[in-house]
C-alpha cells in the first residue's frame, strides 16, 4: 500500500516537474492583457460573439479588432471591465460591420445557376467558385447561415444584405465566405480603401483618380435616394460640388456604355446629387471615428490639402490647415474662375469640411510665417504638404516684362481675389484696377490659358486671341472648355510661337510678334513637334499679354534656414520628391500630394492623392509600416474588364448639359454650366448599365 | 520480420482503433471537416501515441510490475497521457504555431482521447516486447490517421451532395463512419 501511495506521488511529482520545465522552455510571450480580458468574459466558450471561444475573442479585443463589448453573455458590466483593462471607454473603439463588395444587381439570378448545390463553399470546391467572374458573389448564402445574429439576409436580388443595426462585426460571415466578398470593416477601413486588382470594379471606378464607387451612386440617384448618392461620393471625394463642375471626367472615357452608345454623363449626375444636397438647405451628417489623439498639420488648403484633412479627420486624427492665401480653396478658389465654380458654392463645400472639427489658419505662409521646426515644436505628429503649383513658367522672350504682360495663375488669382471682395458686377473697374487694355493675347493651350481668355472676355476686353504653338487637336485643355470659348468668340491663332513683345516708348505693349510653325515628327509625348517656319514673323496688335504656359510648385519655403527642411528633396521640376505609391517624402513624417507632388494636374487627381496620403499618414501615426496598397490599381484598367463590343444596349441620347446662352454670359461672372433638371437626371441615371468587373445590366427593352 | 508486418497490417487495417474498436470518436468527428485539420490531427496523434506507448510500457515494466501495483495501471496511465499532451501542446505552440492554431481546440481533446489510453493498455495486455510495442503503437496511430484522412476526404465531398436536412453534418458523418467501418470489416479475412 505504501508503495502504491509513493508511486502515485512520485509519478505526479515527475509529471509536474517536467511540465514546469517545459512551460519555461516552450514559453511563448502573450500580451498579459489577453488573459486579463479573458478573465472578464463569461468563460462559457459559447461562440456567440463569433470567435472560436473566449480566448480568441480576448485576443481580438487586444488586437483592436473587436469591441470591449464583444462578449454577449457578460453584458455591459463585463464590457466596462474589459474596457478598463484596455484603458479605453467602453464603446470608443470603432465598430466594424460587414459589407458586401459585389452587388451584381438584377443579373444575379441568371448569372449563378448551379445544379442543385446549396453552399458557396461547395461551389468554390467544384468550379473554383466561378461561373464567369472569378471575384463575384456566388449567392448561395453561406454567410447568411454563418451569422449568429440574424444580421444577414439574402436580398431579393440574390446578394447578401447587411442589417447594420444587428451586425456586431464578429466576422463569422467573412470566414464562411469562400471568396472574401463579404468583409468586415470599420468606417476608417472603408474610407481608406484603395482599388485593388481583384476588386469587383466597374470600368469608370477603375479610371476615376478619386476611385469613387460610381455605379453605386448612380444607382442611388436612380432609386431617388439623392442623399445616399452624396454619402457614397463622400466616401471618396469630399469636394463633390467642385468636382461636379470642373472635373474633366476621365471616367466617362471608359464608360462601358460608350462602346455602343454615348457614355453616361457621370459628372453631371455627381453635380446633380451635390447640388441637391446644397439646395436642400441642410447637410447630410458626416460621421467621424473616435479621437486618436494624434495631430497632423496640413500645409496648403487646396483640393489635396482639404481632401487629406477631411479623410484624416474622419478617421479620428486632429487636423490643422495652414493656408497662405486669405481663404481656403487653393486653385479651386483662385485658379478656377467664378463663371465655372461660383465662390459661394465653394464656400458652402469647404464649410462642410471644416465643420468636422478642422482648425484652419489663413494668411500664414510656410517658410515665412512658420516653419517645420515650429510645427514639430507645436506637437504635430505628421505634416502634409499640398502647396500646389503656383509659380508660372516665364515666357523668356525679349520684352516679356513690358507693361501689359501678365502671368496666368497670378492673373487668375488677382481677378478671383477682386471678384471675391465684391466688385464682381462692375467688370470695367476690375479691368481698370488691373490696368488691362482692350485687345489681349493669351499664350498657351491648357486649361489655365482658356480660363484666362474667358475671364478677360468677361472683364470687358474687346478682342481676345489664344496663341498656341500647335493645333487645336493637340490642345491639352478640356474639350468642353475649348468649345465654350469658341462659342464666346475667342479667336485662336494656332501654330504660332511668340518670339518678341513689341512696346512703345512708354514701355507699354503694342504688338506680339510670333513665328508661324508647322508640325514635324512626333515627340516623346506623342504629339507632333512644331517646327518654326523661317522668316514668318507676324505681328499681332494687342495691348495685353497673358502667359499661361505651365506652372511649377513655388519651392521658396526651402529657403527657411532650418536643417530639417534641407533634408526634403525636390525633383528637377521643383515638385516635392516622394514615393509615388505611399506619397511619403524624403523626410518620413512629411507626406505630399496634389500639384506640389505631381506638377499641374486635375483637381480630382489632387483629391485622390490627398486620400492616398491620408492612408499613409494614418499608418504612420499608428506606428505601422508605411507600405503601398497591395495590387493597387492606381487608374490602370483591369484587363478582363476592357471590352471591345457589348451587346444589349439600345442607343439612348445622353443628357445635354444645360448652359447659359452666350449673350447672357459675357457681361458677368454668372455660372455658365447649369445643373440637370431632376427628370433629366433620373433618365440619365437609368442609362447606367450598373457595370461591374465583367457583368452589366443590359437595357431592359432588349432583354 | 514477417511477424512485424503482420502485426502492422492487423493494427492498421483489421483492428483499426477507430473503425474496429471504436476508440477516439470525438476528435474523429470534430477534426474531419477539413483535410488540412485532419492531417494535422493525424500527425499529432501519431506523435502522442508512439510517445505515450513507450513511456507507459517502460512504466509498466520497471515500476508497476516490480512493485506489484498493476491495479494502478489505468490511473497512472491517464496521468502520463494527460501530462504528455500538455507537453505536446506547449511544444507545438512554441515550435509550429501554424499547426497549433490549425488544431485549435482539438489538441487538448487528445488529453481525453481514449485511443491513446486504449493503445497503451492493449500494448500491456498483449504483453508485447519493446519492438512489438513500437510497431503496434505506430501502426495503431497510423490506422487512426488513415481513417481520419479518408473520412475527411469523404466529408469534404459530402457537402456537394444534397443531404436531407435532418441528416446534415454530424448525422451523415456518423452514417458514413459506420459504412467505412463495415468496409474495414472486410479486412478480417486477410490474416
Amino acid at each position: 500500500m505504501t508503495e502504491a501511495i509513493l508511486f502515485m506521488l512520485g509519478i505526479g511529482g515527475v509529471c509536474g516537474i517536467l511540465l514546469s520545465f517545459a512551460s519555461k522552455i516552450f514559453y511563448v510571450y502573450e500580451d498579459p492583457r489577453v488573459s486579463l480580458v479573458e478573465s472578464n468574459m463569461a468563460g462559457a466558450n459559447c461562440g456567440g460573439c463569433g470567435y472560436a471561444g473566449c480566448s480568441a475573442a480576448a485576443q481580438a479585443v487586444v488586437k483592436g479588432e473587436a469591441l470591449p463589448s464583444v462578449c454577449i453573455v457578460s453584458g455591459a458590466e463585463g464590457a466596462a471591465k474589459v474596457a478598463a483593462v484596455m484603458g479605453m471607454d467602453p464603446g470608443t473603439a470603432e465598430s466594424r460591420q460587414a459589407y458586401s463588395m459585389c452587388d451584381g444587381g438584377v443579373r444575379a439570378a441568371n448569372k449563378y445557376h448551379y445544379l442543385g448545390v446549396t453552399s458557396c463553399g461547395a461551389m468554390a470546391l467544384v468550379f473554383g467558385g466561378q461561373r464567369d467572374c472569378h471575384v463575384g458573389c456566388l449567392g448561395l448564402g453561406d454567410c447568411v447561415k454563418a451569422c449568429n445574429f440574424g444580421a444577414l439576409t439574402m436580398g431579393k436580388e440574390g446578394f447578401p444584405v447587411v442589417d447594420e443595426n444587428k451586425c456586431v462585426g464578429c466576422g463569422a460571415c467573412n470566414k464562411a465566405c469562400p471568396k472574401d466578398i463579404i468583409e468586415v470593416k470599420s468606417m476608417s477601413d472603408k474610407l481608406l480603401k484603395f482599388n485593388q486588382i481583384n476588386d469587383p470594379l466597374a470600368p469608370c471606378s477603375q479610371t476615376c483618380p478619386a476611385e469613387i464607387d460610381i455605379p453605386q451612386y448612380i444607382s442611388h440617384i436612380k432609386n431617388g435616394d439623392y442623399l445616399a448618392a452624396v454619402q457614397t461620393i463622400r466616401m471618396r471625394n469630399p469636394l463633390l460640388l467642385s468636382c461636379g463642375r470642373v472635373c474633366p471626367h476621365p471616367c466617362e472615357n471608359d464608360c462601358r456604355r460608350g462602346i455602343a452608345d454615348e457614355p453616361v454623363s457621370i459628372n453631371q449626375l455627381k453635380r446633380f446629387a451635390a447640388d441637391y444636397e446644397m439646395n436642400s438647405g441642410s447637410r447630410v451628417p458626416i460621421k467621424c471615428a473616435p479621437d486618436t489623439g494624434k495631430k497632423v498639420a496640413i500645409i496648403g488648403g487646396g483640393p489635396a490639402g482639404l481632401s487629406c484633412a477631411y479623410f484624416l479627420r474622419r478617421v479620428g486624427h486632429q487636423v490643422t490647415i495652414f493656408e497662405s492665401m486669405p481663404e481656403l480653396g487653393g486653385m479651386l478658389r483662385y485658379g478656377i474662375p467664378e463663371y465655372r465654380l461660383p465662390k459661394k458654392v465653394l464656400e458652402w463645400e469647404i464649410e462642410g469640411i471644416t465643420k468636422l472639427g478642422i482648425e484652419t489658419h489663413t494668411n500664414v505662409r510656410f517658410g515665412t510665417d512658420f516653419g517645420l521646426g515650429s510645427l514639430v515644436a507645436a506637437g504635430y505628429d505628421a505634416v502634409f504638404i499640398g502647396i500646389g503649383a503656383w509659380k508660372d513658367h516665364a515666357l523668356g522672350i525679349p520684352g516679356d516684362d513690358l507693361k501689359g504682360c501678365f502671368n496666368g495663375i497670378k492673373f487668375l488669382s488677382t481677378v478671383s481675389a477682386l471678384v471675391s471682395s465684391g466688385i464682381s458686377k462692375g467688370d470695367t473697374s476690375i479691368r481698370e484696377k488691373m490696368k488691362l487694355g482692350k485687345r489681349a493675347a493669351v499664350i498657351g493651350g491648357g486649361n489655365t490659358a482658356v480660363d484666362c481668355a474667358r475671364t478677360m472676355l468677361r472683364l470687358g476686353l474687346e478682342k481676345v486671341y489664344m496663341v498656341y504653338r500647335r493645333t487645336r487637336k493637340e490642345m491639352p485643355a478640356n474639350e468642353v472648355e475649348i468649345v465654350a470659348s469658341e462659342h464666346e468668340g475667342i479667336e485662336f491663332v494656332f501654330l504660332a510661337a511668340p518670339s518678341r513683345v513689341v512696346g512703345n516708348e512708354n514701355g507699354e505693349v503694342t504688338h506680339l510678334e510670333y513665328l508661324r510653325m508647322e508640325l514635324g515628327e512626333p515627340d516623346a509625348s506623342g504629339r507632333r513637334r512644331p517646327v518654326p517656319v523661317k522668316g514668318s514673323e507676324t505681328l499681332l496688335a494687342v495691348d495685353t499679354i497673358v502667359t499661361a504656359i505651365g506652372q511649377a510648385p513655388d519651392a521658396s519655403f526651402k529657403e527657411e534656414t532650418s536643417r530639417r527642411i534641407s533634408e526634403l528633396t525636390l525633383t528637377r521640376w521643383s515638385t516635392i520628391d516622394n514615393n509615388p505609391a505611399t506619397l511619403q517624402s524624403s523626410i518620413p513624417y512629411i507626406f505630399t500630394a496634389g500639384d506640389a507632388a505631381t506638377g499641374p494636374a486635375l483637381v480630382v487627381d489632387a483629391i485622390g492623392g490627398g486620400r492616398r496620403a491620408a492612408r499613409s499618414i494614418d499608418l504612420f501615426l499608428k506606428g505601422k509600416k508605411v507600405e503601398p496598397v497591395k495590387d493597387s490599381l492606381q487608374k490602370k484598367r483591369i484587363p478582363e474588364s476592357v471590352f471591345k463590343t457589348i451587346s444589349g444596349v439600345q442607343p439612348i441620347k445622353r443628357a445635354v448639359m444645360p448652359e447659359l446662352p452666350v449673350n447672357r454670359r459675357l457681361d458677368s461672372f454668372v455660372e455658365v454650366d447649369l445643373v440637370l433638371p431632376e427628370d433629366e437626371a433620373l433618365k440619365e441615371a437609368d442609362r447606367c448599365l450598373k457595370c461591374c468587373r465583367i457583368c452589366y445590366n443590359p437595357d431592359k427593352k432588349s432583354a | 520480420m514477417g511477424d512485424y508486418i503482420v502485426l502492422a497490417i492487423s493494427c492498421i487495417l483489421i483492428n483499426n482503433i477507430l473503425l474496429a474498436q471504436f476508440l477516439g470518436n470525438c476528435p474523429f468527428l470534430g477534426t474531419s471537416k477539413k483535410m488540412e485539420t485532419a492531417t494535422g490531427m493525424a500527425m499529432a496523434v501519431v506523435f502522442v501515441i508512439v510517445l505515450a506507448g513507450i513511456i507507459t510500457w517502460v512504466t509498466e515494466l520497471y515500476l508497476l510490475k516490480p512493485l506489484d501495483i498493476e491495479f494502478l495501471r489505468t490511473l497512472s496511465f491517464i496521468l502520463i497521457v494527460a501530462s504528455l499532451v500538455q507537453f505536446v501542446e506547449m511544444f507545438l505552440k512554441k515550435s509550429i504555431p501554424a499547426l497549433y492554431t490549425g488544431l485549435g481546440i482539438f489538441l487538448p481533446l487528445i488529453t481525453t482521447n481514449c485511443a491513446v489510453l486504449g493503445v497503451c493498455l492493449i500494448n500491456i495486455k498483449e504483453e508485447y516486447s519493446f519492438l512489438e510495442m513500437l510497431v503496434s503503437s505506430f501502426s495503431y496511430s497510423v490506422g487512426y490517421g488513415l481513417a481520419l484522412v479518408l473520412f475527411a476526404g469523404i466529408r469534404e465531398r459530402i457537402i456537394l451532395a444534397r443531404v436531407p436536412k435532418p441528416l446534415q453534418d454530424t448525422s451523415i458523418g456518423l452514417v458514413t463512419a459506420g459504412m467505412i467501418a463495415i468496409c474495414f470489416f472486410a479486412f478480417k479475412g486477410m490474416v
